[in-house]
């Protein structure tokens, strides 16, 4: 390992002191007292948390609910492109769908945010000028986290500076399994710092992290270290956002603000595909966390496919017939 | 030897869809009665939503059917007439219970079936150069025009013959290389659900065919209007429908192959006319040096 952990050491680079809110300000007094800490949250009943996502997935959403969940879903929807074979331009073309994602019918909502590889942050932002998109922008060695932290510091502040205003960061998920979990915090702590006004969202990649217990015990440490969001995956990673997954973290941002008073979002991202699986989503949240998470500032859909469908679907309901692939762009 | 109290082994009919047998999403099933009104069995009830499912698996299977060489579609389309002919028996028994035909009238339909079969699956590689070949242009290019598959095609199928009939208007789609959803005749869909078995156990990847059964009256609009359908066969629509199915169908600007005033005779030689209509015409302008 070559953590940098004097983050003096790191030019212009300002001692990261930060303690939790309360009441959790002394959790993350020791390495030890932090692991109590996170080994004593309620353990997670899997096969209880299966059960009750089967149950809520039966909920059927119609006519004038289902055009709501649509509209809804659809203005939560980061757009998202991480391909090694981005170009400016398919940003650009990324960006022209997130404005108006259904050219022949203008009432269709612009979707949240695109999300982006950090050196394309600028041309998003140049292309969404004035719209009140956000541009997202993956960073810290995306999707591995597998770099040094000087280099994850420099990789968030590369990205800001290209415009990006929210920042999607990975956990280190090799400190996580292996129990350092003072590292993982004080890594979130120094990216949320090094992001100035821009929002951290902060992704787990539930994948590897195999249990819902550990599950829990990032998002509690993602909360506790100042994210603004937490996220399932980078959708590299299969499993990604399975809705067990989706309903511990709901429940995570639920119970923290009870105890703390701060409201943090949450984002599901990678494996959403259908208009099925977000209408799943949407009722989740409002049967976990309520209604006040039913808004894009609070809750977004990392997705790239998932987009097109909700469009399909769109059109279903105001032409009355099935539509294709056709009528919606490819990317 | 197993006694006659031997409880009988009841079959569940299902629908086709994408290569699996899945219930219908619905959960509906009809009751299919023999001629003579005796219970045969319970068959899936298909939904708009089955339609709608069976239309985005034929939409994921073209670009490999139409992709697959000509000689090669043929060699799977002949392995389905070989594997229907494994089982004649069950063709015969079930054709001539939908039917209410005697065993030689169920056999010789059957028979047809499989040859008509036989007959598309030799056509596979011989249509570009019957409906294509090249053009003599005044310019200096060798100029050379191919028939290409539609895309994916909507059949309703002949709601009398159960197998000839149903054979007859699917093969010319899948010889042209398009994939197909079929609704297949609404009082007599067993030999379709048995072709459905056959087709599974075959080479033909799946969704390249997609059989419903369920009613035509009520899937054809849906299917009609569906802006991913490229083409339909009304030839199974029920009566005085058709012309209104076809209006749909100009929405998208669909092929459209009218049916005829009564269910044709489907011994006849169909010669090229149902895969004409599936088929689009590609011309190449190549540039010829000195």
């Amino acid at each position: 390992m070559t953590h940098v952990l004097d983050p003096d050491a790191l030019p212009g680079a300002t001692p990261a002191v930060h303690a939790p809110l309360p009441p959790y300000d002394d959790v993350t007094r020791s390495d030890s007292a932090f692991r109590a800490f996170l080994h004593g949250l309620p353990g997670v009943d899997q096969v209880g948390a299966e059960a009750r996502v089967a149950q809520l997935g039966t909920r059927s959403i119609k006519t004038t609910s289902k055009a709501w969940a649509i509209d809804t879903a659809i203005s939560m929807v980061d757009l998202t492109t991480l391909e090694g074979a981005d170009t400016p331009g398919k940003v650009r073309s990324l960006a022209a769908k997130a404005k108006q994602p259904d050219p022949s019918d203008p009432t269709t909502p612009q979707v949240a945010a695109v999300c982006v590889y950090g050196d394309l942050a600028g041309v998003a932002r140049e292309a969404l000028v004035g719209t009140g998109i956000h541009v997202a922008a993956v960073a810290t060695a995306f999707p591995s986290g597998r770099a040094s932290r000087a280099v994850k510091i420099a990789d968030v502040r590369d990205a800001v500076e290209n415009g990006a205003d929210e920042i999607d960061m990975v956990i280190d998920r090799g400190a996580f399994l292996t129990g350092r979990y003072l590292d993982v915090y004080e890594e979130i702590v120094a990216v949320k710092e090094a992001c100035g006004e821009a929002h951290l969202k902060v992704i787990l990649e539930t994948g590897e992290l195999k249990t819902l217990d550990n599950v829990r015990r990032a998002s509690w440490i993602a909360m506790l270290a100042g994210g603004d969001f937490i996220k399932t995956s980078t959708g590299k990673v299969t499993p990604a956002a399975t809705l067990p997954v989706s309903l511990v973290m709901l429940e995570a941002v639920r119970d923290f603000r009870i105890a703390t008073g701060r409201q943090v979002g949450f984002k599901p991202a990678g494996g959403i595909k259908t208009t099925k699986d977000a209408v799943k989503h949407l009722v989740l949240i409002n049967e976990t966390v309520g209604p006040d998470w039913l808004d894009p500032d609070w809750f977004r859909f990392g997705a790239s496919s998932l987009l097109n469908d909700l469009l399909l679907q769109r059109q279903k309901l105001r032409t009355g017939h099935y539509s294709g692939p056709d009528y919606v762009t490819v990317d | 030897m197993i006694g006659n109290d031997r409880l009988a082994v009841r079959k569940t009919y299902k629908l086709y869809v994408n290569g699996a047998f899945p219930r219908s999403e619905s959960g509906r099933t009809y009751e299919v009665t023999d001629t003579k009104g005796h219970f045969h069995g319970n068959v899936a009830w298909a939904s708009r939503k089955d339609a709608r499912d069976a239309v985005v698996a034929a939409r994921g299977a073209f670009a490999k059917w139409s992709g697959a060489t000509a000689y090669n579609r043929g060699q799977v389309l002949y392995r389905v007439a070989e594997v229907m002919e494994g089982r004649h028996v069950q063709f015969c028994e079930e054709v001539a219970s939908a039917e209410g035909l005697s065993t030689s009238k169920a056999r010789a339909a059957v028979d047809a079936a499989i040859d008509r079969w036989v007959w598309y699956a030799g056509w596979t590689d011989k249509l570009a150069a019957v409906l294509g070949g090249s053009n003599p242009v005044a310019g200096p290019y060798f100029d050379f025009s191919t028939p290409e598959p539609t895309g994916v095609v909507a059949v309703l199928a002949p709601q009398q013959s159960s197998l000839l009939g149903l054979v007859s208007v699917l093969a010319p789609v899948l010889a042209t290389g398009n994939t197909a959803v079929v609704v297949t005749s609404k009082e007599r869909p067993i030999p379709a659900v048995t072709l459905a078995e056959v087709l599974a156990t075959s080479d033909v990847p799946g969704g390249v065919v997609n059989l419903l059964t369920g009613d035509a009256e009520e899937l054809g609009p849906w299917l009609a209007e569906h802006a991913d359908v490229d083409g339909i066969d009304l030839t199974g629509a029920p009566a005085g429908r058709a012309m209104e199915f076809e209006r749909e169908a100009a929405g998208t600007i669909k092929r459209v192959v009218r049916p005829p005033a009564t269910e044709p005779d489907w011994t006849a030689d169909p010669g090229l006319t149902r895969m004409t209509p599936f088929l689009e015409t590609k011309t190449v302008w190549h540039p010829m040096g000195v």
